[in-house]
Formats: structure tokens, sequence, C-alpha cells
């Protein structure tokens, strides 16, 4: 085998796939599980998204926070939340990661440094700047990063967060996952400017442009602005350009997107594809150690289906709890 | 040792003390030191009407100037306090609260019920409330019903100096989010606070003046107004129960429930606009609960359905006044079964 061409090790690497791997088979086997009926409630798929999630969050470690969107299951994954328990709140279970009362778009474990989905879009992004704060006072070169898609980008929270976070120099990165598309509208209707490094600039912040769908790409920039808001070098924006492969939720028609644009994304934009292109043709990561991975992402995937739906549900007693810390 | 000072003294108190004793209380706010970037004082204003002057001096970049963006530096104080923090945020006035309510109401409010009980968000909001100032519709709002609609939300407001620097203790001390609304038009009222740290509990409210002729429960600069009327009252002979609800959730019905069994008369004021305000809410629970105790019609005195005007003439009439507060007891009493 020949000498390792990337800058992540094998091990990295393996992480990396199987990462990726296990948020693509969550997401599709929800989309399967949704459509026959079982799933209640909205569900927003991130499938196609995997690079950007998982080449951000291999830099950080439970003490570093994240404030995630609607479309945060990807996030969670990438972030070490346990996928029966997240799979078990998806069902709305108990000893689902919420207790049943969060579901899909309120997934959190602090724990894991995982401060929630977010049902409000643009919302997280002062949350992570208080994580920021926080962060400061600990003084343990801990960050906290705030996810927002392109539509999100228009919030006045998000755009508020960006000035605090530069006025106070907080170790706060943002990251805008566009997908081309808010909800419906296409991303290029709903921002003025083309390029989201120029909005950082607007705000006094560095900003880079990366390929989402290249984990490598996204690994490496995330790698040099976590790097730097670590060592009290300040907030820092991280556009990741990339596809949604499902609609905005599920049962969206997408009548809004081109004839064969979900087809054409999946032959030629899906970072998993373009991943094991790249790990294969370097001899880096054989077929066989990929596949092993499928296989065990495959089973993990469908064991948290079984307990999922073999778990209680909450009682009436579940309803009243949980509410208040002491009331 | 108790000496006699302002609310304002006692609010200045209370957040020194607690910030000495606790490293993870910090402070953020528009101008709380004032100065911020400047050439001059750095601590030039101490809040907008000097309520945290002085602090920054013994506590340093604990407190924290923020831009004028409420939804980032709120939603910051949040973000904060589910990280370790026990973030005090000011929000000046509670009027700004639609700006940042996202923060409070959908995030704050909901994290540990949406969490499944393990999110902690010991943060405090605090706010000037209350007509009075001549500052006109967007300065001047009590709002108080508003965020006690609100589940995983605590408010507090509180009438005198002494219940001020205890439940703004209690506030800090609170793993759950506080709402604390501090009437502006009491920051000059004295009375006795001693200099030791105490808290008081949240949900236990203050009967501040003893009579079986009626119960009027309230909050607040209401307080006030109420012991001047039942003052009035007494010279008539009827002898008024006066209770300081102090906190509004939790709401402590209990002490108004037993008043009312006692009295057999309900008069709930409230500075809040009427619909759906705390005093419908303690006349629902007391008609609910009390029905047969009661011996003539619950009364409401409230502000007008109506924005708080800014000419004096016409805000003196919006806030309820001892007169008013008199006459609806005098209903209530005269309207009745005997």
């Amino acid at each position: 085998m020949a000498g390792n061409p990337f800058p992540q090790s094998k091990e990295q690497l393996l992480q990396a796939y199987r990462t990726m791997r296990t948020i693509r088979e969550f997401e599709e086997r929800l989309h399967i599980d949704f459509g026959r009926g079982d799933i209640p409630g909205f569900v927003h798929l991130y499938a196609g998204e995997e690079a950007a999630g998982t080449g951000i969050m291999m830099h950080l470690g439970d003490g570093d926070r994240i404030a995630s969107t609607h479309r945060g299951h990807g996030h969670c994954i990438a972030k070490g939340v346990d996928v029966v328990a997240m799979m078990k709140e998806i069902y709305g279970r108990k000893g689902g990661a919420c207790e049943g009362k969060g579901g899909s778009m309120h997934i959190a474990d602090l724990d894991k440094g995982m401060m929630g989905a977010n049902g409000i879009l643009g919302a997280g992004a002062p949350l992570a700047c208080g994580a920021a704060l926080a962060a400061r006072f600990r003084g343990k070169g801990e960050v906290a990063i705030s996810f927002v898609g392109d539509g999100a980008s228009n919030q006045g929270t998000f755009l508020e967060s960006l000035n605090l976070a530069a006025v106070w120099n907080l170790p706060a990165i943002f990251v805008v996952e566009n997908n081309g598309y808010a909800e419906s509208t296409s991303r290029d209707y709903g921002v003025a400017v083309d390029s989201y490094v120029d909005r950082a600039a607007g705000f006094g912040l560095p900003g880079v442009t990366v390929d989402g769908t290249d984990f490598f790409a996204v690994h490496e920039a995330a790698g040099e602005i976590i790097a730097r808001a670590r060592k009290g070098g300040g907030p820092a924006l991280l556009e990741c350009k990339m596809v949604r492969f499902h609609g905005h939720f599920e049962g969206d028609a997408q009548t809004y997107r081109a004839p064969g644009e979900n087809e054409h994304n999946r032959e030629h934009n899906d970072c998993l594809k373009k991943f094991s292109a790249a790990v294969s043709s370097a001899g880096v990561l054989t077929a066989d150690e990929l596949k092993a991975i499928d296989h065990e992402v495959l089973g993990l995937i469908e064991r948290a289906v079984t307990e999922a739906k073999a778990a209680p549900q909450p009682t009436a007693a579940d309803l009243l709890t949980d509410v208040y810390v002491k009331y | 040792m108790a000496r006699k000072i302002s609310m304002k003294q006692a609010i200045n108190e209370a957040l020194d003390q607690e910030m000495a004793r606790d490293p993870s209380v910090i402070m953020m706010g528009e101008d709380i030191v004032g100065g911020a970037g400047g050439d001059g004082e750095r601590d030039a204003w101490g809040g907008v009407l000097g309520v945290t002057k002085g602090l920054y001096a013994k506590h340093g970049d604990r407190l924290l100037d923020t831009p004028l963006s409420e939804s980032a530096y709120i939603g910051a104080a949040i973000g904060a306090a589910c990280c370790g923090m026990r973030p005090v945020a000011e929000l000046m006035f509670v009027d700004f609260m639609g700006v940042c309510f996202d923060q409070i109401y959908n995030q704050a409010a909901k994290f540990r019920y949406m969490f499944g009980g393990k999110a902690e968000t010991p943060v405090v909001i605090r706010a000037m409330c209350g007509a009075g100032f001549r500052a006109a519709a967007q300065h001047s709002q009590m709002l108080t019903p508003l965020f006690t609609h609100i589940p995983g939300l605590k408010v507090v407001c509180p009438s005198t100096p002494y219940d001020t620097k205890g439940l703004l203790v209690q506030s800090i001390r609170d793993n759950d989010p506080v709402i604390f609304l501090e009437h502006k038009n009491l920051y000059g009222f004295e009375g006795e606070v001693p200099e030791a740290l105490y808290a008081i509990p949240f949900g236990e409210a203050n009967v501040v003046r003893e009579g079986k002729g009626a119960t009027i429960v309230t909050y607040g600069l209401m307080v006030h107004r109420a012991l001047d009327a039942a003052a009035a009252l007494a010279k008539d002979g009827v002898e008024c129960e006066v209770i300081d609800l102090r906190t509004l959730s939790p709401i402590d019905m209990d002490t108004v429930l037993e008043s009312v069994e006692k009295t057999g008369h309900l008069v709930c004021v409230d500075e809040a606009n009427p619909r759906c305000s705390i005093a419908c809410d303690v006349s629902a629970q007391v008609a609910q609960q009390a029905f047969g105790a009661l011996k003539g019609p619950i009364e409401m005195v409230t502000a007008p359905h109506t924005p708080v005007p800014f000419t004096p003439v016409l805000e003196d009439l919006y806030i309820p006044s001892a007169a008013q507060i008199a006459a609806a007891v005098k209903r209530s009493r005269a309207g009745g079964r005997h």
C-alpha cells in the first residue's frame, strides 16, 4: 500500500467515513420510516450534507459546544450523541435523548456539548455566543460553533451574533451550511451578496468558503479556524456549499427544483462517493474496509429502529414533569 | 444590620454581594458599565439609571457592556447559563422584550422540558417596568402577564427594597430562568434592608396588612396604592387585607384563598392591561376554588385596554389609583349577599 497522502491519519479517515455513513443511513432510514407513517411530526434530513458536520466536528471535544438547526441529526451524530437514543427520541419514546419530549427538532445532549437542534431559525447563534463567552471565562481553550443554513443566515439573531462575537472577540465559529435553498426559496433570491465571505467582512470577521461536499476541504478549513479561536484569535465564518438530497421536510414534493436536480446531485455531488473515491484511489482505505463499516452502520441503524419501536411510550405523568428544576 | 436604603441600592447590593460570593455570576447589558471604548470614565453610567454603578470597579470584566443587540446578548446570557455560568442580563426596559422574546420564551423557558429534564438554565433577566415616568407607550409597560403565561419561566416583581434584595439573591441562585421586573417608580423608595445576604423563597406572598373586610391582591407599585386605599377605608371602619404576591410565577394562591375564606371579598389590582392579566388569573382561580366563600362580586382594578399615554394628565388617569381601589372594595361589599 502506498503512503497516506492525506493530512488525516488512517484512523481519522475511518472515523470520518463511519460518521458520514452513519448520518447517511440514519437519514435514509428515517426517510423510509416517515413515508410508512411510523414517525410523528416534522423531520428535516441532513443526507447529502454529511461532510460538513463531520469535517467540523472531528476537531471538537465534549467541552466544545455546538448550537444546531432544525436539520440537526447530522450535527448530533457527528458530535457523538448516541444514535439509539436519537432514534428513540424521533419515535417519541421514553429513553429517547430527550425522553420523547423534544423530538427531531430539539434533540440535545449537553454532556456531549450538543446544545440542541432548534426549531427557530437563527436562534442558535446567540446561544453559541454565550457558550463561547462561558468558554472564555473557563479559560481552557474551548470553542462554540453555531450552525445556520443559508436561509437563517438572514435572521437578525445571526447577524447580531456575528457583531457581538466580533466585538467581544469570542471563540465562536459561525458555519453557514449553504444548500441552496431556504425551504423552497433559492439562496440567490434571499441573499443579496454573492459570498458569505463578504458578509463576514462587513462584520469584521474573517470568512472562508469551501466545497461542503469535500470532507477534506471542510476538515482543513475548519481546523485552521478552530485552532485560531482556541488561541484567542477570535471568531470566524465558514461557508460550506453543499447539497440537500431530500426536501426541506419529509413530505416536500420539491417541485421548486430543476428537473433531474436530485439525480444529478446524487451522482456528482455525493460527499460520501467523493470521499470513498479519494481514499480508495489513494490506496489508504480498501473497499473491504469501507464495506465493513457500511455493514456495521446498517446493523446499528437497524438496532436503533428496533429498540425505538420497542421502547415504552411516555405516560400521562410524564406530561407534567421537567418544566422547572424546582417550582 | 439593617439600614434604610433605596430599592436601587438594594439591587446594586444584591448583585455586588452575589458576584463576590459566586465567581460564576456575570452581568451583561447595555451601558451597565457605561463608557466602554471611550476616552473618559469606564464606569460612566452604571446602567441607564445608575443601578449598577460601582460594580465594575469591584468585579471588572465580569460585567460586560453590550452592543445594542438585545437578541444577541440576551441569547448569549441564556447560552452561557447552559454552560455553567449564572448570568444576570439587564434589558433596561421590559418593553424591549419584543426584540428578543424568542430567546426567552422559545429557548430559555423550554430547554428543560424539550431536553427531557436534562438542562438547567440559571439566567436572570432584569428589566425596568411600569408607568408613571412620562416615558410613553414603549418604555412604561408592565407585561407581567406575558411572562407568567409561559411555562418554564419564573416571574418576580417586588414592591420594597427588602423584598428586592432577597428576591434578586434568590433569582441569581435559582436554577430556572427568572424574569426580574423592577418598577422604575420604586427605585427611589426606601426601606429597611439588612446588610447581610439573605434569600426570599419564590411562591410566598406577603400579607402586608391584615384585615377582615376585604382581600386586595396585587404586586409591585400597586402594593403601595392598595395600602393607601386600605388606610382610607380603615377610616370608614373597613379593614382590608392587602396581599403582595411578590412572585407571579410561581404564585402563592394558598395565601390568597385563605384570606378570601376569611374576608369573603376579593379585589385584584394590576398595573398591567386588563385582558388575560394577573388580576384575571387570580380572580379566576378564586372563583374556581373558593366560590362558596365569596360574599360579593370579585372586582378588578387594572390599567385600561390602551397603550400607556405620554402626557402626564392621561398617564395619571391610566395608572390605577387608591381611590379606584377603595371604590372597588366598596362595590364588592355592597354588591353581594350578606
